[in-house]
């Protein structure tokens, strides 16, 4: 059994409730943050605690938060970004609902440290029922009096706001997510200004993702360096994985990061394996946004060592033989899944979400999803694949918000790794609409170079 | 206060003084010439304007003096302050014309390419930018997006297939109007300008959109399809208008006047006053004073940037020089086919006859004199 900080308590009954969080040890960490330590020292040790963005990019926690303005005069806020849209990522969902007040409570201490007197949950307007839970649950710790005015007597007031998006993916990228948070367009800004200077209603602004908040409890009740002896290297503490394709066992995992791959997806504990005892073909390891990996590359790097399941050995190898840890969506494809179906479900998906601000990512995206249409329904041609290869190139790095650069890797990465496929399709069109390219050479170990 | 920071920046090898804050196109404006990146969405009389079409991609080689290091994405110069010591790589830079080819393709996917019917012809920034920055070709095979044409009010349509989503339109509704009833809905690529719903934009100034959209998105409907752009003489005028400047220039055949825009300067853009306010136009002298006689004339506009206008031979041309190359010597020697040299068969349009100095409408009569007398 691996650490557990997160998810200790969520399958103690009525954990939902107030009562049963305090009595199971809740509200200790906020207690002891906002009576006995000060915001420099909760700073302190949430930067020594090598907490990095759960959300996908992984940036320095602490680090972010030193960075916010401190102008005389002018409120600043915290921003939870709620807004889980990435496909295959599912565990701020889990944590919202189940552990509602975990989340509550690494707010008020984040609150507290960054002076937000106003804080926003914006969660995704498909998690109804979660933005009800959350709604429920302010209304549980406000009458407990952890939120409202002069919160334990400490002179400190903080409210926290649920605010339900219209199901935009793009609102999950901070700017956009604050615009529309103000009410307007949900379109990413330009940076600079970034949000530390000048966010929501042009006040300095952090935005966290839920797990990154919910994860300031546990280092605040242990301190710093102790979270940040669990794991490895830069990837402290412990991380939420979302599981799920082709296995035995889909669900939230909370692993500390270091883990092999390998074990994650085989072990009982975890995943449990394939399902129905079939072969891993590829994996995307961190949300639908970073690029996919075939078994080969999944379960050793390049230079033949073990993967692990951390930021840097997940990235290790760069673009070429690696991906990113992004936000723990976890999807595992087996041997009967096709990687051009699997591409252009993605590719629609970012067509679809693009907010069509910039042209590159509003045309590109289309573009990219009608000619991967063209292969799959047997109609493509070798130059396709090449066409294709340079649209990603030229969306890439070229649009305002890193939705052109994540619709571009998923295309990217299968076309590096899973070439043979693509041409397969073209090659066999009329074969390539009955059947399956398979496993084929995809899990063979790969050759070391001496 | 009167002292201002001078900043140092380099674009393409060329080293320009110019005070902080001002961005990097700017800087690269006032050098001049190629060495500005061509800019579809940004408008500097606009604020929040730009960063969206990228067009005006840069690479910035180097940061600033203090911190060497260049900036490792490319950067939209429009919305990009300059630092001390900064060095920008525009037409120098592979990656910037590759990036730039790249975006026009992006532009022109869902472009209806109607130009031979479209009223923005001859002045359409999208026509000079592809024809500055893009390929000859498309790759794109598929279908393309279609609007219906609609209708904005009295004044305006909007044809919104042709629209590159530049938002300009939007904010000057923001930032003239009292009160904005046009917007962006949906997203993507399949977003589209509306006014929610069904209404019609009937603001004094909103006449202005159309000046600033920068292709034939929207269209001066007591212009349309009455004349092509480079047919007509452009002439400064003036009158003395109660809500507006009064400054605009007025678009000549003859002694009629076919259309009434703005003054627009070498980038395209509305120029100033000589307040130094931007010279915005009302609606009243955009769409209703349409005779000679309404305006004091000051003489013929001089047009410098919009290729097809400029090659109209019209006189007083800033800048403007005509290709001295021949045909042949651009295509490797190969001289072209010539079916039948039209100038043979009719003297209309003979290209040593200079349209600006015909005095009136041009008829047939007054190919034949020159002719004659040449």
């Amino acid at each position: 059994m691996g650490v557990k900080l997160l998810l200790e308590k969520a399958n103690v009954p009525g954990i939902r409730t107030y009562d049963v969080y305090r009595r199971e040890g809740g509200y200790v960490a906020a207690e002891k943050a906002l009576k006995e330590m000060s915001i420099e020292a909760i700073v302190e040790e949430v930067k020594k605690s090598g907490l990095r963005g759960r959300g996908g990019a992984g940036f320095p926690a602490g680090m972010k938060w030193s960075f916010i303005a401190k102008p005389e005069g002018v409120p600043r806020h915290l921003v939870c970004n709620a807004d889980e849209s990435e496909p295959g990522t599912f565990k701020d969902r889990y944590l919202m609902e189940f552990l509602p007040h975990l989340l509550l409570e690494g707010l008020l201490i984040s609150s507290f440290a960054l002076g937000s007197k106003d804080t926003y949950i914006y969660i995704r307007g498909e998690y109804a029922w979660v933005a009800q839970i959350l709604e429920d649950a302010i209304v549980e710790a406000t009458k407990n009096g952890w939120l409202g005015k002069n919160i334990l007597g400490t002179g400190f007031d903080c409210m926290i706001h649920v605010h339900r998006g219209a199901g935009a993916y793009i609102c999950g990228e901070e700017t956009a997510l604050i615009e529309s948070l103000e009410g307007k367009r949900g379109n990413p800004r330009i940076k600079p200004p970034f949000p530390a200077i000048q966010g929501l209603w042009m006040r300095p602004t952090v935005v966290n993702n839920v797990e990154t908040l919910a994860a300031v409890v546990p280092i605040i009740k242990m301190g710093g360096e102790e979270y940040a002896k669990i794991g490895v290297g830069r990837s402290t503490g412990t991380k939420l994985i979302s599981a799920c394709g082709n296995i035995n066992k889909p669900g939230v995992y909370e692993i500390d990061m270091t883990i092999s791959v390998e074990d994650f997806i085989y072990s009982d504990e975890y995943c449990g394996g394939i399902a129905g005892g079939k072969k891993l073909k590829a994996c995307i390891p961190g949300g639908s946004s970073v690029p996919i990996l075939p078994a080969n590359l999944l379960l050793k790097t390049a230079k033949g060592e073990t993967r692990y399941m951390n930021y840097e050995s997940l990235s290790d190898g760069g673009f070429a033989t690696g991906s990113m840890m992004g936000s723990g969506g976890f999807i595992i494809l087996d041997e009967d899944q096709c990687i051009v179906k699997n591409t252009l479900t993605l590719a629609r998906f970012y067509r679809h979400e693009s907010c069509g601000q910039c042209s590159p990512c509003r045309e590109g995206t289309g573009w990219m999803e009608k000619i991967l249409q063209k292969i799959e329904l047997g109609k493509g041609e070798m130059s396709d694949i090449d066409l294709l290869w340079d649209i990603q190139r030229k969306i890439e790095g070229n649009t305002i918000c890193p939705l052109g650069d994540a619709a571009a890797w998923p295309v990217a990465a299968a076309i590096r790794h899973f070439r043979d496929e693509f041409e397969w399709h073209i090659n066999n069109r009329a074969l390539s609409q009955t059947s399956n390219f398979g496993l084929q050479h995809y899990a063979d170990p790969i050759h070391v170079p001496a | 206060m009167s002292e201002q920071t001078l900043f140092k920046v380099t674009v393409d090898n060329i080293t320009i003084e110019v005070p902080a804050g001002t961005t990097i196109l700017q800087a690269a404006r006032q050098i001049g010439g190629a060495v500005a990146p061509p800019a579809m969405c940004y408008y500097s009389k606009l604020e929040g304007s730009g960063g969206k079409c990228r067009t005006c991609l840069v690479e910035v080689s180097k940061g600033s003096e203090k911190d060497p290091r260049p900036m490792p994405k490319l950067v939209a110069s429009c919305r990009t302050t300059v630092m001390d010591g900064m060095e920008v790589k525009n037409i120098t830079s592979e990656k910037v014309i590759d990036a730039r080819a790249g975006v026009v393709e992006f532009l022109l996917l869902n472009h209806p390419l109607d130009c031979p019917i479209c009223d923005q012809a001859g002045e359409c920034h999208l026509q000079d930018l592809s024809f500055e920055h893009g390929k000859a070709d498309t790759r794109y095979e598929f279908q393309r997006r279609t609007f219906k044409k609609h209708d904005l009010g009295k004044h305006i349509q909007l044809h919104m297939t042709r629209c590159i989503l530049c938002y300009r339109c939007v904010f000057t509704a923001d930032q003239l109007t009292n009160k904005r009833v046009h917007g962006i809905l949906d997203r993507g690529d399949h977003a589209e300008i509306a006014t929610h719903i069904e209404k019609s934009l009937d603001n004094d100034f909103i006449g202005n959109v159309i000046d600033v959209c920068p292709v034939g998105a929207l269209t001066d409907k007591t212009f349309r399809f009455k004349n092509r752009v480079w047919f007509l003489k452009p002439m400064d005028a003036h009158r003395d208008c109660p809500s507006c400047s009064g400054r605009v220039t007025l678009w000549n055949r003859g002694d009629e006047v076919f259309r009434v825009t703005a003054r627009k300067d070498e980038w395209g853009e509305i120029e100033d006053t000589p307040e130094g306010k931007p010279g915005w136009i009302c609606n009243t002298c955009r769409f209703e004073k349409k005779h000679t006689n309404d305006w004091i004339i000051e003489g013929p506009r001089a047009i410098s940037r919009h290729s097809v206008i400029a090659q109209g031979h019209y006189a007083g041309n800033i800048g403007t020089t005509l290709p001295t190359e021949t045909f042949k010597a651009v295509n490797d020697g190969r001289a072209p086919h010539l079916l039948m040299d039209i100038h043979n068969e009719s003297e209309v349009n003979l290209p040593s006859i200079r349209l600006s100095e015909i005095d009136g409408p041009s008829h047939g009569t007054s190919f034949n004199n020159n002719s004659k007398n040449a």
